[in-house]
């Protein structure tokens, strides 16, 4: 498997679909079929071919697997890519969920439609790309450019603030991105390289861990998003159309978590010890503080956002927990809150195609005439608050052992994050779905057509499956984590050696 | 090498007799054939000036010529090529436009030669006094060619203000140069940085540096010598505007790289906090003065003086990676510049000729689409988002500014990038998520084949990056 560029031909495939698609026209129906068409091809196809990776992978293997490199810009800056444990399942899920971002838009999406699905090609270019990047820059130019097609589709075929919150997006993120450049560069004068794989086993100055790590937070911490530089995910999530939100939420965001074990956990060790309390600090109340706030939402989507910002609480909290349940848990949590929260704006997306309204008061009774709809939603407000035998169960309790076992009020006050989502979660499952059918303009909704079924029932059965059975998921990450955590107690352990030695 | 014979000396400065002796040639064609003759000239020019161009590439060789006073080495070439390139991209897309702005007189495309004669001295000059005239030459050029619509106020206004202004900038540096020559003693610049070496600096020669670096930062129009930049590029033709925002930029960058590292060398700590002031104050004074322009030539007016102060970041750092980084900086910011302003040169409306208010590119995106993805990736390169060029651009100088531990430099670069970033977003705004007010006539074919290729270059920067960025560090290499 390793002899033919598989990483190359699977991030930059949806390109040729991108081609097809400068060649078509969208003034018929006609038109506008073969657009569909071609983008759900690709996208299905990139996703068959990235199964080929996930196939060849070795287990076993804690290094990076069927690596590429070549000469690219000078100066030390090469073409490198390669997957290892950390990185391959993000691949897989990006890939997966566009697919679903496709059928999501195939009738909501009135105007210019190839001009929405070369943004989300293009998108899926990106995002592939910064899973499988080994060379920094490399890595930062595909982070950064995932911001261009995002910016367009919120602010051509959002909501009524598109404007605002394409702006608010964009802006936020750049400004943390680029005091990571500048750590980027720095670190390229340190360690004389921007390889990933030497940049690892560099040993960056203990002094210099602190600011490096400060500036890759800046970053990460927006993109993940932590609070308090979360507010411009409720507001790009609101307004971005539904597949917008399905990427931002399943892929977008865990960028951010990526980021965090690839290059803060991993490359400054020492100043990730330092930092922890006061990431743990922000994670519980990332957990409780939008707990709260999603509470008193009175738009769904909105609402889902602000979940989405408390479980990513989780997910930071089990990476500076920096042991092997937290990190896989967090892992783990990230994969399977792709899926939920994903088929969760979809969810909200098939109300919202049929009402055009995303106001929890305008629905209620939902499951007298649309039951298939209230059983998924159901299954998928079960996985977001973490019911056991769903994925999402899995993820948190595996952050919260791994936090239990770094610090036990940590995870004393991220568990009461589990009653609040369940709060939030069912009284929303309440108002939309249960008591009485009376709104006239709910009462002729019809139940799940089949692209509907399409879109959530395979969602759902992962949903359960990975909740039962998670095990092929810790097998390809286990021999990565292990490595990273070897290594990082290596590096704490001769730091404090060097402490001692010097008393 | 020295070339000691003056044949040797005419050999190593062929491009530049080349463009002299045909200026001269058609300004005769131009006077003995008389006021219809511009579209002639015009081709002829741009015949002359790749000419040069080729000779350039091809057939010069490397050294010192006349004394020490002119000197060809990579980093000339280099930039030199630039400015040739700038030049005839610019003469190039004054055609369409010739009847309408009244640039077709004879007299514009000898001028324009005229002034790349002067940039291409500029670039060779190693000694004070040959930097003086190349630079007056230039510039005395330009004045006129601001002023050549001369029926028009505003073309007028802007070409008196450049003219007062520009004088008043080589008083101050010739002011500075006699300053450095009575505390020196000498004219070049090797001389110069030799006799620095031997005896130390002096308050004088600190006051001269001042001076010269003050006239040379008007000439690339930074902070806080840039007031007549947004005046002159808002009152001169467009297609004018389109030549001042790149050819003299570049030489004028090229000058300042070659007399600090060349002839202050000894005195580095000295020149480089004025560059580092200025740098600064550019890229903030650009970044946030921009943001309430409504016109979009004094859009692009303000995003080139925030483009030179990134420029300077490169040279603030005094090494190779920074001049490297300077070289590459001045290439892709010409590229975007020219790809912008063939896009300004084309908003044109079937009545009432050409306009210039950013809400006239409401819904672009719908109208004319490719213009639109053109802009939009032009707009995303200057503001240094990857994987547009102009990222590859502010990468390599802000490496350089970390490298030599200007850190506080480099961050306020890079938050002035992401509050430039707003007003370049404004604009892809205004095309994408605007409804469309009106259509612009079809875009004439050379318009389209510039900004054509620049956005191309500029997506395509990542694959054509590495024999580039070669280039740019043969070409910084010669200082170092």
């Amino acid at each position: 498997m390793t002899d033919w560029p598989i990483l190359s031909a699977v991030t930059f495939l949806p390109l040729v679909g991108v081609a097809l698609l400068l060649l078509t026209r969208e003034d018929s129906p006609y038109g506008r079929r073969n657009i569909l068409n071609v983008a759900l091809l690709t996208t299905v196809f990139t996703f068959v071919l990235s199964l080929f990776i996930w196939i060849g992978f070795d287990n076993s293997n804690p290094g990076f697997q069927m690596v590429e490199k070549a000469e690219w810009l000078g100066t030390g800056i090469s073409y490198h890519l390669g997957v290892d444990g950390i990185s391959m399942l993000f691949v897989i899920l990006s890939t997966f969920l566009m697919p679903f971002c496709v059928l999501a838009s195939w009738h909501s999406v009135e105007k210019r439609l190839r001009e929405y699905m070369i943004a989300f090609l293009l998108l899926e270019v990106f995002m592939v790309g910064v899973f499988v990047s080994l060379d920094i820059v490399l890595f930062y130019v595909f982070f950064e450019a995932g911001l261009i097609p995002m910016f367009i589709i919120i602010g051509v075929w959002g909501g009524k603030d598109r404007v605002y919150a394409s702006y608010k997006f964009f802006l936020y993120t750049l400004l943390g991105s680029v005091l990571m450049l500048l750590a980027i560069m720095a670190m390229y004068w340190q360690a004389g390289t921007t390889d990933i794989t030497e940049l690892l086993a560099y040993n960056f100055p203990a002094h210099m861990q602190t600011w490096l790590w400060l500036a890759f937070f800046a970053s990460f911490a927006v993109k993940m998003p932590m609070w308090p530089v979360h507010t411009w995910l409720p507001d790009a999530h609101v307004q971005a159309p539904t597949a917008g939100s399905v990427i931002l939420a399943g892929v977008l965001l865990k960028l951010g978590g990526y980021g965090f074990i690839r290059f803060s956990l991993a490359m400054f060790p020492l100043a990730s010890d330092y930092f922890a309390p006061f990431v743990f600090a922000l994670s519980v109340i990332a957990i409780i503080y939008t707990s709260l706030v999603a509470m008193m939402q009175d738009d769904i989507k909105k609402l889902i956002a602000y979940s989405s910002v408390a479980h990513m609480g989780y997910v930071t909290m089990g990476i500076f927990a920096a042991n092997a349940q937290g990190l896989q848990g967090a892992i783990f949590q990230m994969l399977s809150h792709g899926i939920v929260s994903g088929a969760l704006f979809l969810c909200v997306g098939v109300v919202y195609d049929r009402l055009h309204t995303r106001e929890i008061a305008a629905y209620g009774g939902l499951v007298n005439n649309m039951p298939k709809y209230a059983v998924a939603f159901m299954i998928f407000t079960m996985a977001n608050v973490g019911l056991p035998g769903t994925s999402g169960f899995v993820g948190e309790f595996m952050t919260l052992i791994g936090v239990f076992r770094a610090n036990t009020w940590v995870a004393l006050f991220a568990t009461t994050g589990v009653i609040l989502s369940a709060s939030y979660a069912l009284w929303l499952y309440r108002r939309v779905i249960f008591g009485a059918l009376e709104k006239e303009s709910l009462k002729s909704l019809l139940d799940l057509d089949m692209r509907e079924k399409l879109l959530l029932y395979p969602l759902l059965i992962l949903t359960i499956f990975y909740g039962v059975y998670p095990a092929p998921v810790f097998d390809a990450t286990a021999a990565s984590v292990d490595a990273l955590l070897n290594n990082y107690s290596a590096a704490l352990q001769a730091a404090q050696s060097v402490a001692l030695s010097a008393n | 090498m020295t070339a000691d014979t003056i044949l040797a000396s005419l050999q190593l400065s062929t491009p530049e007799i080349i463009l002299a002796v045909g200026a001269l040639a058609l300004l005769m064609v131009g006077v003995f054939s008389g006021e219809r003759s511009g579209t002639t000239v015009t081709g002829l020019a741009v015949a002359l000036l790749i000419i040069s161009g080729l000779w350039l590439v091809l057939a010069t060789g490397e050294g010192q010529a006349y004394g020490g006073a002119f000197v060809s080495d990579p980093f000339a070439k280099f930039m030199k090529v630039l400015a040739l390139i700038g030049s005839i991209t610019a003469m190039v897309m004054t055609v369409g436009h010739a009847r309408s702005e009244q640039l077709d007189r004879f007299e514009f495309p000898v001028l324009i030669v005229l002034s790349t004669l002067g940039m291409l001295l500029m670039i060779s000059a190693n000694s004070l006094l040959s930097l003086y005239l190349a630079l007056e030459l230039q510039s005395l050029a330009l004045y006129v060619v601001a002023a050549i619509n001369r029926d028009s106020l505003r073309s007028t206004e802007a070409g008196l203000k450049y003219f007062v202004l520009g004088a008043l900038s080589s008083g101050m540096l010739l002011y500075g140069m006699s300053l450095v020559y009575g505390f020196t003693g000498h004219i070049g610049f090797q001389e110069i940085a030799a006799a620095l070496t031997a005896e130390g600096r002096s308050l004088g020669l600190v006051f001269g540096l001042v001076f010269i670096l003050a006239g040379l930062a008007f000439k690339i129009s930074a902070v806080p010598f840039h007031m007549w930049t947004p005046d002159v590029y808002e009152g001169a033709p467009t297609p004018v505007t389109a030549f001042f925002a790149a050819a003299p930029k570049v030489a004028a960058m090229a000058m300042l790289v070659r007399i600090v590292i060349d002839a202050f060398e000894p005195v580095v700590a000295d020149w480089q906090q004025v560059i580092v002031f200025i740098a600064i104050a550019s890229m903030l004074l650009g970044a946030f003065a921009a943001i309430g322009q409504r016109n979009i030539k004094r859009l692009m007016a303000y995003s080139s003086i925030g483009h030179m102060g990134y420029a300077l970041v490169g040279l603030a750092a005094g090494s190779m990676a920074g001049v490297r980084g300077v070289a590459l900086y001045m290439l892709i910011y010409m590229v975007m510049t020219l790809g912008t302003f063939a896009i300004i040169l084309a908003m044109r409306r079937k009545e009432g000729g050409n306009v210039e208010d950013i809400n006239d590119l409401a819904g672009l995106s719908s109208t004319n689409p490719f213009m639109a993805t053109v802009l939009t990736i032009l707009m995303f390169s200057l503001a240094g988002i990857p994987p547009m060029a102009g990222f590859f651009a502010k990468y390599f100088v802000f490496m350089a500014a970390i490298e030599a531990h200007l850190y506080a430099l480099a961050i306020i670069g890079v938050l002035a990038s992401v509050v430039g970033a707003y007003y370049y977003l404004r604009i892809i705004k205004v095309m994408w998520f605007d409804e469309p007010t009106g259509e612009f006539a079809r875009t004439a074919g050379e318009l389209k084949l510039v900004f054509g290729l620049s956005g191309l270059f500029v997506v395509g920067y990542v694959l054509i990056g590495g024999p580039i960025g070669a280039a740019a560090e043969a070409a910084a290499r010669t200082f170092f």
